[in-house]
């Protein structure tokens, strides 16, 4: 099975945190991220975040797929947002400043540019933040973590069952899909879209009901052995906090407050350079 | 000594149903009892269990009579969790049951949800993998590990509570031969050394009796039928007459009229007194005489120097070569992982050898279509579940034809005609969901039947089902084999269905052909059941231990005897009717 955007064991400081450190750093960075349209602050992240990707010993392999597609996303956002609101950067920054005319209404302006490259520097603030914590976080400790935060054992509980039966469910699938081709169901693209997704139904019913009994299966196990037995519960996986994780969480602090002050010193989450 | 399960006038019965599906239960276990409990399928032998672990009544509700005690205790009082404490649970199904993302996880989730601290937890998982035997796969996940595996990782989960009983629901159920007897080894191992009571629920009575228990509990039709030592049931006849497969010895000295008395200890063919019966059984080895042989037939079938591999330099299959003959019911057997389902993906082309060809009446189908094979050769998989997708019976067994735009009316005649064939035509206006198990199997097959295939390919056709159901299915696949003509191949790591029902076994271990011969040559080869995971039948011990040289020649003639009775018995069936 692909291995993209899974964890890898590595030894590096950043493996060696807390799940929950890192889920509190990423959940800091993407709130400042979000909110701030200030470029220097945006530019001082995009570094940032290149520097500690590359500390994790991150491969491209691992990472490489999953960022085409959201390049290929952020070109449409970027496009979108052009057509839909070509003078949303004047509107922010006050000023108009025309470059060239593209066709009928359509005028490039610098604002525009502006605006529009800031977007694309909060993209890549965020990519490799986000890459990082998926590769470096073990699923099953990101489950203690989630329990750590607060949030209720449950919902931690369940991703680490999704992760953990996706594969089977996956195996499943394939074999349904194989038997119903051969009993004579065209899934390949000989077919029209209308009989594919027809032919859909072939096999989602089967998986369905196969998965049906399997969850019956898992409820069981689970109840057997005293899952929901207390209010909370311990974790094998679970990494005790450190000084490097205090650390972390120290700086993810101050960094957003300082952040956030920079950024709205002038009174705008916007960078104005216009005026 | 308290025994430590004591049912007294205990009957059940689930809310949903009008007849008690447990009735007038009166059993006592001892502590460090280790109990097998059997009964055909539907006997009350799981509701038993479920009654045993907590599920019935917290899970499954319903009304109970009389009383249950459990270490002294009532079920009710205690609730699932504290019966947890006492009774740890393994479920037959060896995927499904395993929660964690790794080994190391799965086992010390009992602890999680106790709230045991962390380092006490890494401690006595370290200790419960050390004895079954998984330490060195703490960090594995479980798409790593091997039914075996996972199973000895499930025990290793409810070992952590420090249960004084374990109950094995069905544990042989997904494991092959070798790993079976292994599992059996290592509940023995657990009895012995860590003094717990152990409840084995399994209908392979022959497996489980490879290490000794103390006591046998028969169920038939919500009622204990018998609960006495292996040596006294053994040598009765309740396990026959309950639907209960007796081990083969036991039937083989039956049918040479030999009787078994407790004395002679049946419980192991290899311990067991045969003073009395070797001659009897010489004798009654002359009088059944030979089986004829079919006659060979044109290819069906072939397969040559096919080789295959999803990664490069893991080969999966090597230099795989057999050719079927029409007509033929041949076993495709080996170890979970051998290659065995790989090949039938092969086969059905979905996916490509790397080399090699297949030839199907001697004409190579490389260039055939996965759609255009299944014209001709047809697939059955294991669960019925994974088949069906109409909610109709006539729809699901007219897909094939409908989506092949055959005319509506050639399809309701060759469905009709398919549907009486399998013994479902009074059902063709039912909905699928109204089926039981066998009947959706038989459904299943209908479905590829309907296309007039000349090859069915079954994946384990008979997993999970007693050997009543099991009877049903096989002597229907020989009947369409033998009436229709059509080839069948069946995957499978049943020895029963490949001894009885095929005439031909090809044994594949680690991706190779180890052996193409008749079962009952191979089952009889120790070298080549160690080494494709089987186990060789107690059939040769019996025969050699009597003094009988050509141990696969008895073990053909007992399967021609049974095959004759069961024929006499089908005449006299139809005969009275």
């Amino acid at each position: 099975m692909s291995k993209i955007l899974s964890y890898e064991e590595k030894e590096t400081w950043i493996h060696r945190l807390s799940g929950v450190t890192k889920l509190i750093f990423f959940i800091l960075w993407c709130v400042v991220s979000m909110i701030s349209y200030d470029t220097r602050i945006l530019i001082i992240m995009i570094l940032f975040s290149l520097i500690i990707f590359k500390m994790s010993k991150t491969e491209w392999k691992q990472v490489g797929a999953v960022f085409k597609m959201v390049m290929l996303f952020l070109m449409l956002n970027v496009i979108a947002v052009f057509l839909l609101s070509p003078y949303q950067g004047t509107e922010i920054y006050g000023t108009r400043t025309e470059l060239f005319p593209i066709v009928g209404p359509y005028v490039m302006t610098a604002e525009q540019l502006f605006y529009e490259l800031n977007m694309i520097l909060k993209y890549f603030t965020i990519i490799p933040a986000a890459f990082m914590f998926l590769v470096t976080t073990d699923p099953s400790e990101f489950a203690a973590s989630l329990n750590r935060i607060g949030i209720s054992y449950n919902i931690g509980y369940a991703v680490s069952l999704a992760l953990r039966y996706i594969p089977d469910v996956q195996s499943d699938f394939t074999k349904i899909k194989h038997a119903q081709e051969a009993r004579g169901i065209e899934m390949s693209s000989k077919a029209s879209l209308l009989n594919r997704i027809k032919s859909v139904s072939a096999i989602i019913f089967p998986l369905i009901f196969s998965s049906m009994n399997r969850i019956d299966t898992v409820s069981n196990a689970m109840e057997l052995r005293g899952y929901g037995k207390h209010k909370k519960r311990t974790w094998y996986r679970a990494r005790p906090l450190k000084k490097a994780d205090f650390l972390t969480i120290a700086f993810s602090v101050i960094f957003m407050v300082v952040a956030l002050i920079i950024t709205f010193w002038d009174g705008s989450r916007f960078y104005n350079p216009f005026v | 000594m308290e025994p430590i399960i004591e049912f007294k006038d205990f009957s059940f019965k689930y809310r949903s149903q009008v007849e008690p599906s447990l009735r007038d239960i009166n059993l006592t276990i001892y502590p460090g009892e280790k109990v097998l409990i059997v009964g055909p399928s539907g006997s009350g032998k799981s509701t038993l269990a479920h009654c045993l672990n907590g599920l019935i009544p917290f899970s499954y509700t319903g009304d109970i009579t009389g009383s249950l005690k459990i270490a002294g205790k009532n079920p009710v009082d205690l609730g699932i969790f504290g019966m947890s404490k006492i009774i740890g649970t393994v479920l037959q199904d060896t995927d499904g049951q395993f929660i964690g993302l790794t080994v190391a996880e799965d086992i010390a989730f009992a602890l999680e949800n106790d709230m045991i601290a962390q380092d006490k937890m890494h401690t006595k998982v370290d200790e419960v993998a050390e004895i079954v035997d998984v330490k060195n796969l703490l960090e594995n996940a479980p798409g790593e590990l091997s039914g075996g595996q996972k199973q000895r990782v499930s025990m290793a989960g409810v070992m952590v509570d420090d249960v004084d009983i374990l109950l094995f629901d069905e544990p042989l159920a997904n494991l092959d031969p070798a790993t079976g007897k292994r599992a059996i080894d290592m509940i023995d191992k657990i009895q012995k050394q860590q003094n717990k009571t152990i409840l084995i629920i399994e209908h392979r009575l022959e497996d489980v009796l490879y290490r000794d228990v103390d006591r046998i509990i028969v169920i038939g039709d919500g009622k204990i039928v018998a609960d006495t030592t292996p040596d006294e049931l053994l040598s009765q006849n309740i396990l026959g007459e309950q639907g209960i497969r007796e081990p083969l010895y036991i039937t083989a000295l039956k049918h040479a009229g030999c009787r078994i008395v407790s004395e002679d200890r049946p419980q192991h063919i290899e311990s067991m007194n045969l003073d009395g019966h070797k001659q009897q059984v010489r004798s009654w080895f002359e009088a059944v005489g030979e089986k004829e042989k079919k006659k060979e037939t044109q290819s069906v079938l072939r397969v040559e120097n096919l080789n295959f591999s999803y990664e490069e330099k893991k080969p999966v299959l090597q230099n795989i070569n057999f050719d079927i003959k029409k007509g033929e019911m041949v076993s495709i057997v080996g170890k979970n992982g051998a290659g065995k389902s790989t090949l039938s993906n092969l086969i059905c082309g979905f996916y490509k050898p790397n080399t090699g060809k297949i030839f199907l009446n001697d004409q190579d189908i490389s260039p055939l279509s996965i759609k255009e094979r299944g014209e001709k050769i047809g697939l059955v998989m294991q669960s019925p579940n994974q088949m069906i997708s109409k909610p109709m019976i006539f729809d699901e067994v007219a897909l094939g034809l409908a989506v092949r735009k055959v005319p509506e009316e050639e399809i309701k005649e060759r469905v009709y005609d398919t549907l009486k064939v399998c013994g479902l035509y009074p059902f063709r206006n039912w909905p699928v969901s109204a089926l039981s198990f066998g009947q959706k199997k038989r459904v299943s097959i209908a479905s590829i039947l309907v296309m007039n295939p000349e090859i069915i390919i079954l994946d384990e056709p008979t997993a999970g089902q007693d050997y009543k159901h099991y009877t049903e299915i096989m002597e229907f696949l020989k009947q369409i084999n033998k009436e229709m003509g059509i080839t069948i191949i069946m995957i499978t790591h049943d020895m029963h269905l490949m001894l009885e029902y095929t005439d031909r076994a090809i044994v594949i271990a680690d991706g190779k052909l180890l052996a193409d011969d008749t079962p009952s040559n191979i089952l009889t080869d120790e070298a080549i059941a160690n080494k494709a995971y089987l186990k060789k039948t107690s059939l040769y011990d019996l025969a050699h231990r009597c003094g009988i040289e050509e141990a696969a020649q008895f073990t053909d003639r007992f399967i021609y005897f049974e095959e004759n009775m069961r024929k006499k018995e089908e005449r006299s069936k139809t005969g009275s009717v």
